[in-house]
C-alpha cells in the first residue's frame, strides 16, 4: 500500500468517513476526563483561587487557535508548491475550528481578566497579535468565500495564509519579546512547567481532547468539500444518489 | 530546475524576505509594543513626561497605605534596582497585593509622584495549591534563617 493513494480525494473521502467515529468518540471521551479533573480534582490556586480553572478551556483554545493556523499555512504550501488539490481542501476544511478556537482564546481571556487584572481588554502585544489571527482566520475564510472560481480562490486564500503566518511566533513570543499584562508561559520546552502537576494534567487531557476534536471536525468538513467539488465524478454521484 | 522546485524556491524566498520584513517592522515599532515601563526605563528618562503612559513592576512590600477615605491609596512600585512611588483613587483589583506585579497607568508628576488613573493586577505564571505555596514560603524562610 502506498500512502499517496490517500492524496487522491475518492481515496481519502473513504478513510476520512472511518476515521471519524474514532476521533470524535475519544474526543468526547478526554473532554468529560478533562473537565472531571478541572472543576473536580484540580486544587484552588494559591493566588487566583477558583477563577484560574479558566485555564483548562483558555489555554488548550489559543494552542489551537496557533496551531490550526500552521497546519493551514502547512497545506497551503503544499498546495501551491505541489499543486495537491487534497491539501487546498484540508486547509479549507481547517479555517473555522481555527477561527472557533481563537474566538473562544479571546472570549475566556476577558472573562478572566476583568476579576484577575481588573479590565476585560487591554492593548498589550499578546492580546493584540492573537485579536489580529482572528481578523486572519475571518479574512482568509472571506476570501475564499468572495472568489468563485475553487482553483483561484485556492491559491488566493493559502497565499493570504502564508503570509499572515508570521503572526504565529510573534504572538507565541509576544510575551518574551516585550512587557506584556499577559504573564508568560507556564509550560514551556526550556524549563519544568510551574504548574502543580494535577492541574498540568488537566490543561493537557483538554488539550488533547482539543486536538482529536479538530481532527473529527475538519475531516467530516473536508468530506463534504470532496463531495461538493467531485460532484462530476461516477464515484461521489453514486454517493450522493445513496444519502 | 524543475518548475516545481522553482515554485517551491519562489515560497520560501518569499517567506524568508516576510520574515525579514516582518522583524526590521517590530524592530522599529519596539518602543511602541511596550506595554509598560520599568521605574529604571523611567528613571532613565524612556518614559514621555508630557503624556500618560503605564508603569509596570512589583508592589514594594510595606508600602501600601490608605488614605481615611478609603478609596486612595499610596504605594511603591519597584523593579528591585529602582522605585517610584504611586498615589490612586479608586478600587484596588482583587489581584493587588505586595510583593506581587502591578501595571498603573497615569501621569507622571514634577515631583516624580506617579499619579494613576487605572491601576491592573499583573499576575505570573505560577500555578499551584495553597498549601504548596505556603510550604515553598516556609522553605524560603528556613533557608534565609540559615545563611544568616
Amino acid at each position: 500500500m502506498n500512502l499517496y493513494t490517500y492524496a487522491s480525494p475518492a481515496n481519502f473521502y473513504v478513510l476520512a468517513g472511518k476515521l471519524i467515529p474514532w476521533f470524535s468518540w475519544s474526543a468526547g471521551l478526554l473532554a468529560v476526563w478533562g473537565l472531571y479533573i478541572s472543576f473536580f480534582l484540580a486544587p484552588t490556586d494559591f493566588q487566583q483561587s477558583e477563577a484560574y480553572r479558566i485555564i483548562f478551556i483558555h489555554v488548550p483554545a489559543a494552542w489551537m487557535s496557533m496551531f490550526i493556523y500552521l497546519v493551514m499555512a502547512f497545506w497551503g504550501a503544499i498546495g501551491l508548491a505541489f499543486n495537491t488539490r487534497l491539501s487546498f481542501m484540508m486547509a479549507r476544511a481547517l479555517a473555522p475550528t481555527g477561527a472557533l478556537f481563537t474566538f473562544i482564546a479571546l472570549w475566556t481571556g476577558a472573562l478572566w481578566g476583568k476579576p484577575m487584572w481588573g479590565a476585560w481588554w487591554v492593548w498589550d502585544a499578546r492580546l493584540t497579535s492573537e485579536l489580529i489571527l482572528l481578523f486572519l482566520y475571518v479574512g482568509i475564510i472571506a476570501l475564499w468565500a468572495a472568489i468563485d472560481d475553487v482553483r483561484r480562490g485556492d491559491r488566493a486564500g493559502s497565499l493570504l495564509t502564508l503570509i499572515g503566518a508570521i503572526n504565529v511566533p510573534i504572538i507565541y513570543f509576544s510575551v518574551k519579546w516585550w512587557n506584556t499584562l499577559h504573564q508568560g508561559s507556564s509550560i514551556n520546552l526550556m524549563k519544568a512547567p510551574s504548574m502543580a502537576a494535577i492541574m498540568l494534567q488537566g490543561m493537557l487531557v483538554m488539550a488533547i481532547a482539543a486536538w482529536l476534536y479538530t481532527i473529527a471536525v475538519s475531516l467530516v468538513r473536508v468530506r463534504r468539500i470532496i463531495l461538493e467539488r467531485e460532484r462530476q465524478t461516477d464515484w461521489a454521484k453514486a454517493i450522493l444518489e445513496r444519502e | 530546475m524543475k518548475s516545481r522546485h522553482k515554485k517551491i524556491l519562489v515560497i520560501l524566498l518569499g517567506l524568508a524576505g516576510l520574515g525579514i520584513a516582518a522583524a526590521l517592522i517590530l524592530n522599529a515599532f519596539q518602543s511602541n509594543l511596550v506595554f509598560f515601563f520599568s521605574p529604571t526605563q523611567v528613571a532613565k528618562g524612556e518614559a514621555p513626561t508630557d503624556r500618560a503612559f503605564r508603569i509596570g513592576g512589583l508592589v514594594e512590600v510595606g508600602s501600601l497605605k490608605r488614605e481615611a477615605n478609603g478609596l486612595t491609596s499610596h504605594f511603591v512600585v519597584t523593579d528591585t534596582a529602582k522605585s517610584m512611588p504611586v498615589v490612586y483613587t479608586g478600587i484596588l483589583p482583587d489581584l493587588f497585593k505586595e510583593g506581587k506585579g502591578v501595571v498603573a497607568e497615569g501621569k507622571l508628576g514634577k515631583d516624580g509622584l506617579f499619579t494613576a488613573t487605572q491601576v491592573l493586577a499583573k499576575h505570573d505564571e505560577n500555578y499551584m495549591p495553597p498549601e504548596a505555596a505556603h510550604a515553598l514560603e516556609q522553605a524560603a524562610k528556613a533557608q534565609t534563617t540559615l545563611v544568616k
